[in-house]
């Protein structure tokens, strides 16, 4: 065992508790903070892969931005000491059946597949080349994307502020 | 550091898989609108790490899982508040977040 494999296994072990916990938590506040948890390893993840800006966009927007949001939103709807219903009965029977079933079955597929690792070196992934092609035009340029995220970002804040707005009678 | 010798690209689609379908039985259990947000918001980052791994693994000479993953999350921001919106409205209406008992489509 060496330090990446043991880092590895140790935020795939969080990663894989605690999202299964967010989901069987009966509290519900719990289950967004073990979700926070989920979110933060990772961005651990992506650290070791070697992609320090999304690892940081991770960490600001799920874990500052959508896990806030989640949290507020528990908080306006819910008392803070309730606890959520028990799942039924046949509810989980159908949950487990689907998530097995499919775990097995893509996993059975994943490890048949043999993939080649690429002998391309490496490109680097500082912030300058990410700027740079995120505003590039050219064939390995994001800038299409990019602009039209900008429109769909703006619509939601529009829409999501309209429909939660109180109508007036 | 050389992470494909220390970690086979199968360890982070596995991992990616089991995140998913624990998201999706998320969805598929609770009836609590709010966890079933949460579900979905698993299932997108299963995804991300689908994408960056095969772009650190099998593509490391262009950054193209990168930015998609990038778009998956600006995608899931505007996704999580439009959510939140309408979670906020129903509950205002029907006075519950409960899917079981939101069942009316005119009011």
């Amino acid at each position: 065992m060496t330090g990446p494999k043991i880092i590895f296994f140790i935020l795939a072990a969080a990663i894989v508790v605690f999202s299964i916990l967010s989901i069987f938590s009966r509290r519900i506040l719990r289950a967004a903070i073990y979700l926070l948890f989920v979110l933060v390893a990772m961005a651990g993840l992506y650290y070791m892969m070697n992609f320090q800006f999304l690892a940081a966009v991770q960490l600001m927007l799920y874990a500052g931005g959508i896990v806030v949001l989640i949290i507020f939103s528990i908080l306006l709807t819910s008392q803070i000491d309730s606890k959520l219903q028990a799942p039924k009965g046949s509810h989980l029977l159908a949950g487990g059946i689907t998530a097995i079933a499919g775990i097995a079955l893509s996993g059975i597929t994943i490890l048949q597949f043999t993939f080649k690792p690429s002998t391309e070196t490496a490109v680097s992934t500082d912030m300058r080349t990410i700027g740079l092609q995120l505003m590039n035009t050219d064939v390995q340029g994001y800038a299409l994307p990019f602009e039209v995220i900008s429109v769909l970002l703006l619509a939601a804040l529009v829409g999501s502020i309209f429909i939660a707005q109180k109508k007036k009678v | 550091m050389n992470l494909q010798a220390e970690i086979p690209l199968d360890y982070m689609i596995v991992l990616s898989t089991i995140v998913f379908f624990v998201g999706l039985m998320g969805v598929l259990i609770r009836r609590n609108l709010i966890t079933m947000l949460m579900g979905i918001e698993l299932m997108l980052n299963a995804v991300n790490i689908n994408f960056v791994a095969f772009n650190h693994y099998l593509f490391p000479n262009r950054l193209e899982g990168h930015f998609f993953a990038l778009i998956v999350m600006a995608i899931a921001a505007a996704e999580a508040a439009i959510a939140i919106a309408l979670i906020i409205n129903i509950y205002r209406q029907f006075n519950t977040v409960s899917v079981d008992d939101v069942d009316e489509l005119k009011f």
